[in-house]
């Protein structure tokens, strides 16, 4: 394997394991439980050593013609191993988390076929060099997703996977348009820092307006921008591991990645902002934002308001893109790490209270921190987290965002910020002091019983393990490759060629 | 330009015919024994003649040594080498799903036919694509018609024979309009050939009749909106690998000699409103085939109206490949050879994999498909697969077809065939959604038959190799622009 073929590895070392997965019988759970491992440690490790190529400023890449005027670009860039890394990352976990959860359940072969497709088209959208591949991996994406949301296959769960079906179809739709129109007078765009279609004559510029717009909205809608988020709560009746993927690995990254990549790779930021296309995403993500939080407040399932939660969060990436400054790229693009770590944790303690307790709704959450205290103290942490109050990995973000909308002239943003941290405290303190300072009033709905400790290790060590990321991510925010460090240097790179 | 591997030509038209009469004089043989040294051979010869045009560009051979405009043509350009070898690969997946089926299948006396009109059907297709002048083609045309109601007719059951005799009604119609168009034709030109009438036709009456005959004829046979009637029928009612070739390969033969003819002598009275009436019944091919698949209660039949609708991507171009500009005909020629192939081999893989899973529940139905996700992983696989191709989602053959008439269009600035094109992909979403709804759904555990494995694995590989068209589509397209209409502007390899 030459060090070239790189990202092709990274991409095959889940594409490999899903066909394996796909033909190993249902009865085969030791060898299925191990290649699933095996493969989640071999791709960070891959992702690792194809960050070492983009320190030393030579990213790996991959390209063939797939037919005249349309190449196939695999190349692991900065942002690429951003985005990369943390699914790698939060794979590995969700794994694990994901092999416990499934103990015993029916179509176990099917689900991690389909969940390490899912990985795949993930490793495809971050890794891809034009918006041709990304588009491929993105459809693919939705596609792959589709079963592990209706895995359950109860009438509420094929319900989610139709709502979730017709927004994304019709998203990836318009997404497809926007790059058709594009190729039609740009040709094939690759991603390039500083972005490539400055040479595109004035005349053309309406057009670009055009394709902006339709490329936005058939991201905004996986990224679940305000109106297009509705398939995101009603999916919530997925298995637990599969809400972390939606929410933190793979699907509503996958949105707010691309539009990390079109505002600063296809057309580049400057060139963005000469177009007039970064306040109305400015407008728009701020209207999520706040919606969201709003929302999130109205709900007393303790999913649907994480999933609400995620529609305000996710948001603030998109906020950062399009905040005019190296800061406002600094917190947007350090917030698509910290939003995973912190949403994946509390989706593992949503699922930790659902399995153990047969907890779904808040209001029986009233002391459950003496039962499950280490659970209970990563809920806990994501959330004071995601409010964030320093010096958990969120205010990491918040601050740099803030800092970001006073640099790019919109003081108006800071007031979005703050009502927002408002509104996370009001819709996640009741819930940390339900589970502290209450008693518990009931006995637990479906209490089961995993021996020595509070709940199955298989939960307990990647909720755990997250929790842990999320205080060091805002500790150890000035140390060499953090998330802090790397949003950093991809933020050079874009402003400074 | 005859050399030492034209023979390839004609051998591709032979073979089958040969194993045609073979398959019928000796039908006490063992199947196997007879039909697999035969579909070796036939695609061998059409691979070889692949490679052959991919070398040395456009071939002709003249049968009996007589040259143009007294002897009988054949002509292979990157088109008919191309289909010629799909039709090669499609028919041995379906003869191998054929060969694979329970014996119980075969108690009918009609099944003896089955072979010989098979390897008949295959001969005419392979005279269709290869056909040089207009009368060959209505001989092949004419076989061809005549094979598959005989292939409907296998299936044994009441409604295939009336769906069969409907088919019939319908394909002597059709060549029979065609006929009298190329007799018209003949009285004008005093020849048939397509290379003596390349100056093109002129604006007289009887060419305006006979043009109108002809089209009129060719679009009933290949099912065009509103004519398409007798399609989901015929194709819902035969055995799977049945359906398989018609949807596939029947339906686009008709299709093929319709551009040959309009975009060959006929492009200079291709004027913008007949071509613009050709995509308008393309996209009423769209909505209509795609509303009847999204309501039909059983799965042959959504299949079937698949057909329709897909068939009208191939019409919508129409208007692309005689635009004004040089970069959408171009593009549009790319998408719809790409769509041809592309949707030959996927819906191939989705009769192929429905027929697997009908077998499997034992019931026409959709809705009865509940649990198959967990039984028939594979061939709900391949159905899934050959449906991201029809969807037109990437990567497959059917996006990168979708992809290059969207650029077709955009290039010519006609919106209205955008909108098409992507209001069509949602309405393909929508339909073969319900197949995977329904297969999710948990169903009971011990109502399935068990089904042979290698009908997956056939059905797999259809779909798969329609996916992989998508990514690998350098070469195909290369070869299928040799020969290409001198008006789509694309003389690439030494082309005639």
């Amino acid at each position: 394997m030459s060090a070239a073929s790189l990202p092709a590895w990274v991409l095959a070392s889940s594409l490999l394991p899903a066909v394996l997965i796909f033909l190993l019988p249902e009865s085969r759970r030791r060898t299925r439980t191990t290649l699933n491992l095996a493969a989640a440690g071999l791709k960070l490790v891959l992702v690792a050593a194809m960050s070492w190529g983009v320190v030393r400023n030579a990213p790996h890449e991959v390209r063939f013609t797939m037919w005249p005027g349309a190449e196939f670009i695999l190349r692991g860039d900065a942002l690429a191993c951003l985005f990369a890394g943390l699914s790698a990352l939060l794979w590995l976990f969700t794994t694990i988390y994901a092999i416990g959860y499934l103990e015993g359940a029916p179509n176990r072969s099917r689900f991690f076929g389909f969940f390490s497709l899912c990985v795949a088209s993930t490793m495809g959208i971050a890794l891809a060099g034009n918006l041709l591949t990304f588009l491929l991996f993105y459809e693919l994406l939705t596609l792959s997703t589709y079963p592990l949301v209706v895995h359950r296959g109860t009438e509420k769960a094929l319900a989610a996977g139709r709502t979730y079906l017709r927004y994304t179809i019709t998203g990836g739709a318009a997404l497809l348009l926007g790059i058709a129109v594009l190729y039609s007078f740009a040709g094939d765009v690759e991603f390039k820092e500083t972005g490539s279609l400055r040479a595109v004559a004035e005349s053309q510029w309406p057009l670009l307006r055009v394709a902006f717009g339709l490329m936005i909205a058939g991201l905004g809608v996986k990224a679940a921008l305000v109106p297009l988020h509705g398939w995101l709560p009603q999916a919530m009746v997925a298995p637990a591991p599969v809400s972390a993927l939606l929410h933190a690995v793979a699907v509503v990254k996958a949105g707010a990645f691309g539009i990390v990549r079109v505002v600063y790779d296809v057309y580049g930021i400057e060139f963005a902002r000469e177009l007039a296309l970064l306040v109305p995403l400015t407008i728009a993500a701020s209207v999520t934002i706040v919606w969201g939080s709003l929302r999130a407040t109205q709900q007393t399932d303790l999913k649907r308001r994480l999933a609400f939660s995620t529609v305000s969060q996710v948001s603030y990436i998109a906020l950062g893109v399009s905040l005019f400054g190296p800061l406002g790229t600094i917190g947007g693009l350090v917030h698509l790490l910290h939003q995973g770590i912190m949403k994946v944790t509390l989706f593992y303690c949503a699922g930790n209270y659902a399995e153990t307790l047969g907890v779904h709704d808040i209001r029986e959450l009233d002391g459950a921190g003496r039962r499950m205290p280490l659970t209970s103290a990563a809920f806990t942490i994501g959330a004071v987290g995601m409010i964030g109050v320093p010096p958990l990995a969120g205010f990491v973000s918040k601050w740099y965002l803030g800092l970001g909308a006073l640099e790019a002239g919109h003081p108006w943003v800071l007031a979005v910020l703050i009502a927002s941290s408002v509104l996370n405290a009001a819709y996640f303190l009741p819930i940390v002091h339900r589970l502290w300072f209450r008693n518990a009033s009931a006995p637990w709905p479906d209490e089961r019983s995993f021996g020595r400790f509070e709940t199955s290790l298989w939960f307990l060590i990647p909720t755990l393990a997250t929790a842990a990321l999320t205080v060091g991510a805002g500790l150890f925010a000035g140390m060499p490759f953090s998330p802090l460090q790397w949003a950093m240097l991809i933020t050079r790179r874009e402003y400074l060629p | 330009m005859i050399d030492a591997a034209t023979p390839l030509i004609p051998l591709a038209v032979v073979v089958p015919l040969l194993w045609a009469v073979l398959t019928a004089v000796r039908p006490q043989v063992r199947a196997a024994w007879l039909v697999v040294p035969g579909l070796l051979a036939w695609c061998t010869t059409a691979a070889l003649l692949w490679s052959h045009v991919r070398a040395q560009g456009v071939t002709q051979y003249a049968l009996g040594g007589w040259a143009e405009p007294l002897g009988i043509g054949l002509r292979a350009d990157g088109l008919a080498a191309t289909l010629t070898l799909v039709t090669a690969v499609i028919a041995s997946a379906c003869a191998l799903h054929r060969l694979l089926s329970p014996p119980a299948e075969f108690a009918d006396h009609a099944a003896r036919w089955f072979w010989p009109l098979f390897f008949l059907l295959g001969a005419a297709l392979d005279g269709v694509w290869l056909a040089a002048d207009l009368f060959n083609m209505y001989v092949g045309l004419e076989l061809l018609g005549l094979s598959a109601v005989g292939l409907v007719t296998v299936a044994g059951t009441t409604i295939a024979l009336a769906a069969a005799l409907r088919y019939l009604l319908a394909a002597l119609l059709g060549s029979l309009a065609y006929l009298l168009g190329v007799a018209l034709l003949y009285a004008d030109y005093g020849t048939l050939a397509l290379a003596s009438l390349a100056n093109g036709f002129t604006a007289s009456t009887t060419t305006l009749v006979a043009l109108a005959l002809i089209t009129a004829g060719l679009c009933l046979k290949t099912a065009l909106f509103p004519l398409h009637g007798w399609l989901p029928p015929a194709h819902g009612a035969a055995l799977p690998p049945v359906s398989a070739l018609l949807s596939a390969l029947v339906v686009k033969a008709s299709f093929v000699m319709l551009l040959r003819i309009w975009l060959g002598p006929g492009v200079s009275l291709l004027v913008p409103a007949v071509a613009q009436g050709f995509g308008v019944l393309g996209a009423g091919a769209i909505a209509w085939g795609g509303w009847q698949a999204l309501r039909h209660a059983e799965l042959k039949m959504l299949v079937a109206h698949s057909t329709v609708a897909q068939l009208g991507y191939l019409f919508v171009a129409v208007p692309l490949l005689v635009d004004a500009s040089a970069a959408a005909r171009a593009s549009a020629w790319d998408g719809v050879m790409l769509q041809v192939v592309a949707h030959a081999l996927a819906k191939s893989a989705m009769f192929l994999a429905s027929g697997a899973l009908i077998a499997a529940v034992a019931s026409y139905r959709v809705d009865d498909l509940a649990g198959v996700s967990r039984h028939m992983p594979l061939a709900l696989f391949a159905f899934g697969l050959s449906a991201v191709s029809l969807m037109g989602l990437p990567p497959s053959g059917g996006f990168s077809a979708k992809w290059m008439l969207l650029q077709a269009a955009l290039a010519s600035g006609q919106w209205q065939w955008v909108f098409v094109l992507l209001g069509g992909g949602l309405l393909t979403a929508g339909y073969v959604f319900r197949v995977f709804r329904a297969s999710f759904l948990q169903g009971a555990e011990d109502r399935f038959t068990p089904t042979p494995l290698g009908w997956d694995v056939v059905a797999l590989a259809l779909a798969a190799s329609a996916i992989l068209l998508g990514v690998m589509a350098v070469a195909p397209l290369e070869v299928l622009r040799i020969g290409a209409p001198p008006s789509v502007g694309l003389l690439l390899n030494g082309a005639p």
